[in-house]
């Protein structure tokens, strides 16, 4: 077998594992607010140093034989299917695995101010520590199945924190709806993988292990199934479940009422870690995509139309959460806009980024609501620059990262995109790419402008938040920042030893200078146009598209009408009333033993007691008889 | 002195034994009854444990054989024997019972006595029907288990208890008729060929019956069973009788009862009639997976919990047909395990439901709702549940389904490619449901009092949560000791065909260039 043997891996695994069950089981009665609070961030500390450590040995191997395994056991094995409990460290799993420790290090840090006093402290704590150790086993799996355990994994946690405050209504349909949702995608997954594995039995390959399916994918190129070359179908069905799990068009859906948790499961599970699930899985089955052109222009148009449709959404909303929302399925459709144009490594990249200011910012917006105590309404806000200067100055970073101002990290990671789209994509996507990308300044901008500057509309006094919370967002801050500079060359010869750096287009200057240029555009309009006046002038003369806009294309009403609705009343009216109850049980079994009650019914009349009758019928039969024997 | 030596025939003797002698405690001693019922059930469940310990899992032959002359001159034996399949279905039998008698403590407040009566006598057959190797003992066992269930559900059921009682005891005998004429028929055939009256499954499963023989016979068989399973559509006396059962009566018919209809596709039907079986086996797998969809819409549609709970087990039930009909190592054994998991899955659901029921007395979805808040211990549980019921990785659910979705799709991709809706579709219901009962404001103020699990109601449900956890995380035991009766069956299916082929074959509307 490929890679080295090393046993390290599980204890990455082990201690966000650990840290749920101490305080899943014991939290509340034993070690109460403080205690479980330091448990659960200690316990993500204690992984993210065993990550690092793991990858600094990952480091010291020759740059072809990077790859570390620990196979736990053979978990499932029966007739000539066979799955082991292992896990796998290489360079891509690696990023992964500290950008997801170290972000939830911080964030965990973050929650012990953040939930301060609620009643499901613990509670919050173990689902935080379960989240992290299922996202840790998607990563570092080391094949599809067990990557799926961490796929389904996350989404539970997803849909368990999504729902934390549950006696709201609201928000436990809205963890049922994400969870829902997710299924719909994961269905497409597992059946990429049934096809995948079935096609791959045929041709005599039964193991699943990455590696493995690494060196037989070339098999599948000659399959056609269904009149689709084998590899496009597959990845097509898996990249449905990627839809599902990273929030993409036609399953987003269930993101932006995802915010119903609490701010920092945002900024972690919906906007940091778990919502690339799919941009990492595209990542790791590369090797399955490149044998698919046809499906990763799937992937490069759904990236494509989704960043620019939620950034649209995005421009209007109210709910200072909802605009990060939109913003994350936007920006991971730029993630996907990479992964479709062959460029993994830029989507990585921008992964990484965008963990890096999109949780400072989701912390922000926490701070801000818990400064304001609940406040999220971006209309309510304004001047906080005032009661918050740290908050503010937090964002800021955040927001013009975000934006793409050149030196911070969104510049360079959404810059490389957009070069490589250009490449693979031709004009038209690299366009709507750009002007995605002044969108996204112009609703940064404006989020920004109406919180912390300007003047104050709510009544609610503000307050600046506690150390515990502020600490985490400078460190994210200053990765925000500086994290696309340093990483930028180093990441790339990390993930691919054979990355030559500096490696641009001609024209890469110039794609550089419109992108900059459409950034800046989105910027100085936003601060223009979210003068009250300007802003009333807009809404009043496209009132209707404003209207349309602002409901979000009535996506959720649609799919509400034609899928959900039709489908209850056809189960409930059609199915259960009529065919189970009416058809089946009704006519078919009861009617039969009515058929047969009624039938014995006029039987018994001819037992009447009559002997007259009983006389002729018994003549009958002896006349019958003889005129068969005669 | 075998009789009573055989662990087999003791599993079958114990429980039986108990029965008389509680028939011996006065009625009014109620303490002892139950204590006594408990004492009983978990011996039953010690002395269970030996066959597990005891189990050859390389071995495909029959184990702890058992083989005693009982009515010579029709060859009528009382002959016993086990292999995989029948271990992991006793093992799930005697580990549910004690757990019966201790969920019915509280429940059941009338005619005690005859009560754990019924229940004793109900495992003695249950277990007699996954022991034996003789047909006729067999069929015995078989319509033995239908008279104590009949009086659980007739006598301790709920207000319809009458009409579900009589629907499900001439549903179920209406098979069982056309099984004994099949039965007798294949006897006397098999007589008339060799000259030797002889009931042993085994044997019988050995002679040649012409195409057309087998035919009618396999569709006698056929039609019994699926009655039992329940597979659609044959299924409406489940709800029903689910509704009205005790506690108790629901966990061992969801439990113990639907598994014989499988059963005895895996262990008659099948072997003793493998062409015709083989003809039948696309539609069969397809009326699976009707109910896999069926099922999980309909389950949606309820607003009893017992109901809803009772039109899953359909869905399950047809995963698991789905896997049995496709005579794939990976597939069967899958759903072998997968009538395990509903066992414990289910039964912890009615258990839960059981639960509020003795609080509230109602079962209705609409007459709950924010029981977290009171309930948490409760709430946790049955989360676990719920999860387990719907798949969830890391559980006992996904294994068995991942198993027969994989393995059935290598023979039938377009079916079990529909199949993988149920996953979405028992998300749909089984959350639907835990969110209204469970999240949301506490809307009734009497559930403002409710109380959270009792010790025994943990100490009952606790067991079930660790198996839902082991088979999940480490299901090899399990499917090591079924890999050889699974084989056998397969091999029977296969015996007057062409033989399986070694190596995995699949195609899906195109072919390798």
């Amino acid at each position: 077998m490929e890679g080295n043997y090393y046993p390290l891996l599980k204890w990455i695994l082990a201690a966000p594992l650990a840290g749920f069950l101490l305080n899943g089981l014991f939290g509340k009665k034993f070690l109460g607010e403080k205690g479980g609070g330091i448990l659960g961030s200690l316990a993500i500390l204690v992984a993210f140093v065993f990550a690092a450590l793991s990858s600094s040995d990952l480091l010291n191997l020759p740059a072809d034989h990077r790859l570390l395994r620990d196979t736990l056991f053979n978990w499932i094995s029966a007739g000539t299917f066979g799955v082991d409990a292992a896990f796998r460290l290489d360079p891509l799993s690696a990023v992964m695995a500290l950008i997801v420790t170290g972000v939830s290090f911080l964030i965990h840090v973050y929650s012990a101010g953040y939930m301060k006093g609620d009643a499901g402290y613990n509670r919050y704590f173990a689902y935080l520590n379960l989240f992290v150790f299922f996202m840790l086993t998607l990563v570092l799996a080391d094949n599809p199945l067990v990557m799926f355990v961490g796929w389904e994994g996350v989404g539970l946690c997803s849909y368990l924190l999504i729902g934390f405050w549950y006696e709201d209504p609201e928000k436990a349909s809205a963890g049922k709806k994400a969870f829902i949702t997710n299924r719909v995608g994961d269905a497409g997954f597992l059946l990429g993988l049934m096809l995948l594995s079935a096609l791959l039995a045929s041709q005599g390959v039964l193991a699943m292990d990455f590696a493995t399916l690494e060196k037989n994918a070339p098999l599948l190129a000659p399959v056609t199934v269904l009149g689709v070359g084998a590899p496009t179908l597959i990845c097509l069905l898996l990249f449905f479940g990627a839809t599902g799990k990273s929030a993409q068009f036609p399953l987003y859906v269930w993101l932006p009422d995802a915010m119903a948790g609490p701010t920092p499961v945002s900024a972690l599970i919906h906007a940091a870690t778990m919502v690339t699930a799919g941009v990492y899985m595209l990542a790791r089955l590369s090797f399955l995509y490149e044998l698919a052109p046809r499906a990763l222009e799937v992937v490069m148009l759904t990236g494509c139309f989704t960043a620019f449709f939620a950034a649209v959404i995005a421009l209007l909303q109210k709910d200072i959460k909802k605009v990060l929302a939109y913003s994350t399925v936007s920006q991971l459709g730029y993630m996907f806009m990479a992964a479709g144009a062959g460029a993994y490594a830029a989507s990585v990249f921008h992964l990484a980024t965008h963990a890096f200011f999109k949780a400072l910012l989701f912390l922000g917006a926490g701070s801000v609501i818990h400064g304001l105590s609940g406040e999220q309404d971006l209309f309510k806000m304004g001047g906080l620059k005032k009661d918050m200067p740290f908050t503010f100055l937090l964002v800021a970073a955040g927001w013009l990262a975000i934006a793409g101002v050149p030196g911070l990290s969104g510049f360079y990671s959404k810059d490389l995109i957009l070069e490589k789209v250009f490449e693979h994509g031709g004009l038209l996507v690299w366009g709507v790419g750009v002007l995605t990308a002044g969108l996204t300044a112009f609703y940064t901008t404006r989020l920004f402008v109406l919180a912390f500057l300007r003047e104050r509309r709510g009544e609610k006094h503000a307050h600046e938040s506690p150390l515990s919370m502020t600490l985490p967002m400078t460190a994210l801050a200053l990765l925000a920042v500086a994290g696309g500079f340093l990483l930028k060359d180093r990441l790339f010869v990390f993930l691919d030893p054979a990355y030559v750096p500096a490696e641009h287009t001609p024209h890469a200057a110039k794609l550089m200078a419109v992108s900059v240029l459409a950034g800046l555009a989105g910027i100085a309009a936003a601060f223009a146009l979210t003068l009250p006046r300007a802003a009333n002038f807009l809404k009043n003369s496209m009132s209707h598209i404003h209207a349309f806009v602002f409901n979000k294309f009535y996506v959720d009403e649609f799919y509400g009408l034609a899928v959900i609705k039709p489908l209850k009343a056809f189960s409930n009216k059609f199915l259960f009333h009529l065919v189970d109850a009416g058809l089946i049980d009704g006519l078919l079994v009861n009617g039969t033993a009515k058929a047969s009650y009624a039938a014995g019914r006029v039987l018994a009349r001819a037992q009447s007691g009559r002997l007259d009758v009983y006389a002729l019928v018994f003549a009958i039969g002896v006349a019958l008889m003889l005129y068969w024997v005669i | 002195m075998e009789f009573l030596t055989n662990p087999l025939s003791l599993l079958i003797v114990l429980p039986a034994s108990a029965a008389v002698l509680l028939l011996l405690v006065p009625p009014q001693s109620e303490n002892l009854l139950r204590r006594g019922a408990l004492f009983a059930a978990t011996l039953t469940f010690l002395v269970s444990l030996k066959l597990w310990t005891g189990f050859d899992p390389a071995s495909s032959a029959p184990q702890f054989a058992l083989d005693l002359a009982w009515l010579p001159a029709y060859g009528i034996r009382y002959a016993l024997g086990i292999d995989g399949i029948s271990l992991l279905m006793i093992m799930l039998t005697a580990f549910l019972m004690p757990v019966s008698v201790l969920a019915s403590f509280n429940y059941i407040k009338e005619s005690q006595k005859a009560y754990y009566v019924c229940l004793l006598l109900l495992e003695a057959a249950m277990i007699g029907v996954f022991a034996v190797t003789d047909l006729f003992v067999f069929y015995l066992f078989w319509e033995a288990m239908l008279i104590p269930m009949y009086f659980l559900i007739g006598v301790w059921g709920g207000p319809r208890r009458i009409y579900a009682a009589l629907k499900f005891f001439i549903y179920t005998m209406a098979g069982s008729v056309l099984m004994l004429a099949a039965i007798l028929w294949l006897v006397a055939a098999q007589h008339t060929a060799t000259g030797v009256w002889t009931f042993s499954i085994p044997a019988l499963c050995a002679g040649v019956l012409t195409a057309q023989a087998q035919t009618w016979l396999f569709a006698a068989f056929a039609l019994a069973f699926a009655v039992k399973v329940p597979l659609f559509p044959f299924h409406t006396w489940l709800p029903d009788a689910h509704v009205e059962a005790p506690t108790a009566g629901s966990v061992l018919l969801a439990g113990v009862l639907l598994k014989m209809g499988v059963y005895g596709y895996l262990r008659l039907a099948v072997p003793l009639f493998p062409q015709a079986a083989l003809a039948a086996a696309p539609w069969l797998a397809g009326l699976g997976v009707v109910g896999i969809i069926y099922g999980s819409l309909v389950a949606w549609s309820q607003r009893d919990m017992k109901k809803m709970v009772a039109y899953s087990s359909v869905a399950h039930l047809g995963t698991v047909m789905l896997g049995v009909m496709a005579f794939e190592p990976a597939a069967v054994a899958g759903a072998v395990l997968q009538m395990v998991n509903h066992g414990l899955s289910t039964g912890a659901l009615f258990l839960l439901v059981g639960v509020l029921y003795e609080r509230r007395h109602t079962r209705l979805i609409e007459d709950y709702g924010g029981l977290a808040k009171v309930m948490p211990g409760f709430a946790a549980v049955f989360m676990i549940v719920t999860l387990s019921s719907v798949g969830l990785p890391g559980l006992n659910g996904f294994i068995g389904e991942v198993l027969v979705l994989f393995g059935a799709f290598r023979v039938y991709p377009w079916l079990a490619g529909l199949a993988v809706l149920g996953v979405i579709l028992s998300a749909v219901y089984m959350l639907g449901m835990y969110q209204q009962v469970v999240f949301g404001p506490l809307r009734h103020t009497e559930n403002k009092v409710l109380a959270d699990l009792t010790p025994r109601e943990w100490l009952y449900l606790l067991p079930l949560l660790a198996f839902i956890l082991l088979i999940g995380v480490w299901p090899n035991p399990f499917l090591k000791r079924s890999m050889p009766a699974v084989a056998n069956y397969i091999n029977s299916a296969h015996r007057q065909a062409a033989p399986p082929p070694a190596e995995v074959k699949f195609s899906l509307g195109g072919e390798a260039k």
